[in-house]
């Protein structure tokens, strides 16, 4: 494990080209091992902006430590799973490609899959219980069974810091208790697992800690002090409580 | 040139084209702000078949030699509806996206009508190079009857394109509220197809099918540099536009033997690339 | 049928029409993923203006000026269409179409304006393609070997090399870009030798297809197989394959159906190869056994 902090973010500003105001400002927090932390807060608060703001897939201004470092430096260490709505599901990848694509960098430029890789990937799909589906297209597999795909792909990785945006949206109860127990799993051996996550109930059940952001960080803590009445009536407008 | 030696054309010319730009200045910003700016590639593209069958439609009719224009314009028409109808039916119906469609389709019928031009060429030699001058734009060649016909035209999407302007605006702004404002989303989506089309037709002759896909977005793009009111941007496109047709024809006709499209495409270019330069929307961004 | 006319006309021609279908399809293949396809009508429109200074620099169509003025011209435009979205806030089809629009007509001009007839290059040749030029003098001998096949095996080889060691990496980056640019896959610089390779090899078959017949190469065996499979090794196979079939088939109806219907002349080879490529993706999209839409109606019904 490493001694640095996984993940350090410090005054984060994001701005999507040609506009005036920010999506999101003046964020910090930090992440600490082994800990499933929730952002919750509504629609265009900027929820998937932050996540894509500390990867450094946006324009964004602030400072951002991972493990201690850059960026740069510790990408394979780093899983990220994109909202559902940017795959494109027809594409012409099966489960095991998709497992594969996360031992790439291990694999190395210029070198081919050999059935080694074939059958560590394989083994990876099996602890998201989906080895019976590695021939599938991933677009013939079911809302959960897709969530699992990618998060197989980040075992396959054997990433320390994950990124999850929307993983439950459209998926149901059952298919989320089985992701979630994945993650407690995860926790376990001390990754550190970044959700984004619109379901208030469940966010208490399941995190460690909650930011609670609308353009800028509202409350960071534990569950139960983040998703108190008063914040929520801030950030909500009263509607959800 | 013969074809200027008279006053009288050289006029008719001129209105023709101010009108046929001020008709494509009025459509254009409608494709830009809905994003369809390619899909009236597609349909551009799309005439060439209907070009080609209109000609042997007519040749066999017996009219004047398969160079009646509304006949060929006609049939040019049909076929653009029908390019347009099959981008639309493969991005809905199959798994396929909007690009594919629309590069499929272009280039599909653009083929076709490439096949039955060289059809047309191994039954008379000599006749294809009238429809040769669709493809990249020539003025001359235009009869009177012609160029009122092409007025006729432009005028007509003019005036219809005035008379829908707030329902054809709120459809590109907000098409999903329109239905609850009282509009039919399908009524003006049709209304617009059949303007596209009619500009597309009226300004095949002169600008030619590569090309006019220029003619009606950078007029547009052009306007947006100046202004953030809609009534603004397209009084712009439309001027834009006409002068950029005004003066693709007398460079082309009095100066040099050029393709006039590729002259009216470069002119709007000319107007687009001062605009990035002088325009003060730019300066904002560049404040940023 | 194999008689000597065979061999020294319309065997160069079908060697090139192969070889040019494998390339664009291979190519085409990615671009319909990406869902670029657009890029190829973009980009073998904005090659013209390059190919014409390189034919008029070198005064002949010497490959390496060609190539060298279309790499020029494909670099502006894909710059244009950049500074176009980022400073002028102009959506991304709508800049496409202003750039492509403008190279073209600018092509156009310099055409008419320098070369006017003085070398082996024309309008006609730029709308049409010019296939039926094509012939080898004595077949099978290398001095005599048009131009265009060597250079299509070229880019052949290249275009395989790249595809075959980067496969892996070209994949991922086109699945999932976000991600791929997060583990250091070269998303960036993969992407743009594909644009690079696409504009080279859209002019590389501008002998043969002139620059809009190009499209459809590029475009309809890749849409087709698209319709077909579900596996990136099996797309890229397919397609290829598709490419070919079409490319002799509308050779062959180009060169032998019109004679055999009464005409005199023969039709333009390349037209009705775009006809043929995109007769197969319309029968592919009715009746891809998965994904068709009149199968996957029958199946409804049962």
């Amino acid at each position: 494990m490493n001694i640095f902090m996984p993940l350090i973010v410090k005054d984060l500003s994001c701005r999507y080209a040609g506009q005036h105001d920010d999506v999101l400002s003046n964020v910090s927090f930090v992440a600490n091992s082994g800990e499933i932390i929730g952002v919750l807060g509504p629609n265009g608060a900027g929820k998937s902006t932050l996540i894509k703001g500390v990867l450094d897939l946006i324009p964004h201004e602030g400072e951002v430590k991972f493990f201690g470092g850059a960026l740069k430096d510790h990408k394979t260490k780093i899983a990220y799973i994109p909202q559902r709505s940017s795959i494109d599901w027809q594409f012409p990848v099966s489960a095991l490609d998709v497992c594969l694509m996360g031992m790439y960098p291990r694999i190395g430029l210029l070198k081919r899959i050999t059935k080694a890789n074939r059958e560590e990937a394989m083994s990876y799909l099996e602890q998201v219980k989906l080895a019976d589906y590695a021939r599938k297209q991933i677009g013939s597999l079911s809302g959960g069974q897709q969530q699992r795909v990618f998060m197989a792909r980040a075992l396959a990785q054997d990433a320390d810091l994950l990124f999850l945006d929307e993983p439950m949206a459209g998926i149901d109860q059952t298919t989320q208790d089985l992701l979630f127990t994945l993650f407690k799993d995860l926790k376990a051996k001390g990754k550190t697992i970044l959700i984004v996550h619109h379901h208030l109930q469940s966010a208490k059940e399941h995190f460690d800690r909650i930011l609670l952001i609308n353009k800028i960080l509202i409350s960071d803590g534990p569950p139960n002090e983040t998703l108190s009445q008063e914040n929520l009536a801030a950030v909500y407008g009263g509607i959800t409580a | 040139m013969h074809f200027f030696s008279d006053h009288y054309n050289i006029i008719l010319v001129i209105i023709t084209t101010i009108m046929l730009g001020l008709s494509c200045g009025m459509v254009g910003p409608f494709l830009v702000l809905r994003k369809e700016a390619l899909i009236s590639d597609a349909m551009t593209h799309s005439t060439l078949p209907g070009l080609g069958v209109g000609f042997l439609l007519a040749l066999s009719m017996g009219l004047n030699g398969g160079r009646f224009l509304p006949f060929l314009l006609l049939c040019s028409g049909i076929t653009a509806l029908l390019g347009a109808l099959s981008v639309r039916w493969i991005i809905n119906r199959t798994r396929l996206s909007q690009d594919v469609a629309i590069a499929s389709v272009m280039s599909s019928f653009y083929g076709l009508g490439l096949v039955i031009l060289s059809i047309i060429q191994s039954l008379e030699t000599g006749n294809r190079a009238g429809l040769n001058s669709f493809l990249l734009g020539q003025v001359s060649g235009l009869t009177q009857q012609d160029l009122f016909m092409l007025t006729g035209i432009a005028t007509l999407v003019l005036l219809l394109g005035i008379y829908n302007f707030k329902a054809l605006r709120l459809l590109c702004f907000d098409p999903i509220n329109a239905e609850f404002l009282g509009i039919s989303k399908t009524k003006t989506e049709n209304i617009l197809l059949f303007l596209m089309i009619s500009v597309i037709c009226a300004g095949l002759k002169t600008v030619g099918l590569i090309l006019i896909l220029a003619l009606l977005i950078i007029p547009p793009i052009t306007a947006r540099l100046w202004t953030d009111r809609s009534e603004v941007m397209f009084a712009l496109s439309c001027a834009i536009a006409a002068l950029a047709c005004v003066n693709g024809v007398v460079v082309s006709g009095f100066f040099y033997d050029l393709p006039t499209g590729a002259i009216i495409v470069l002119s709007c270019a000319g107007f687009l690339f001062a605009s990035l330069i002088l325009s003060p929307i730019r300066r904002i961004i560049n404040a940023q | 049928m194999l008689s000597e006319t065979f061999f020294i006309v319309d065997f160069p021609a079908l060697l090139i029409v192969i070889l040019a279908s494998i390339l664009c399809a291979l190519m085409g293949s990615f671009l319909v993923l990406r869902k670029e396809a657009v890029m190829v009508d973009a980009l073998s429109h904005s090659v013209l203006p390059g190919i014409v200074m390189g034919v008029y620099l070198s005064g002949s169509f010497s490959i390496l000026y060609v190539m060298g003025g279309a790499t020029l011209s494909c670099l502006i435009a894909v710059l244009g269409v950049y500074a176009l979205q980022r400073y002028a806030r102009i959506e991304q089809g709508a800049a496409i179409g202003t750039v492509f629009t403008t190279m073209f007509a600018l092509g156009v001009v310099f055409l008419e304006t320098y070369i006017g007839g003085r070398v082996h290059l024309d309008t006609q040749h730029v709308l049409y393609g010019a296939l039926e030029l094509t012939y080898w003098a004595n077949p099978f001998e290398w001095d005599s070997m048009p131009m265009q096949i060597k250079t299509l095996s070229v880019m052949l080889v290249i275009t395989l090399a790249f595809m075959i060691v980067f496969f892996k990496e070209l994949r991922v980056s086109t699945f999932d870009p976000l991600y791929a640019e997060l583990q250091g896959q070269y998303v960036t610089a993969l992407h743009l030798i594909q644009i690079l390779l696409t504009a080279l090899i859209a002019v590389s078959c501008f002998e043969a297809t002139g620059s809009i017949l190009v499209i459809s190469l590029f475009v309809c065996p890749a849409a087709s197989a698209r319709m077909l499979c579900d596996r990136m090794e099996t797309q890229m196979w397919l397609s290829a394959i598709i490419g070919i079939f079409c490319a002799i088939t509308g050779y062959f109806c180009a060169g032998f159906l019109p004679l055999a219907l009464g005409f005199e002349h023969s039709i333009n080879a390349a037209a009705m190869i775009a006809v043929i490529c995109g007769i197969f993706l319309v029968l592919s999209m009715l009746f891809s056994p998965a994904y068709g839409v009149i199968t996957q109606k029958k199946k409804l019904f049962n």
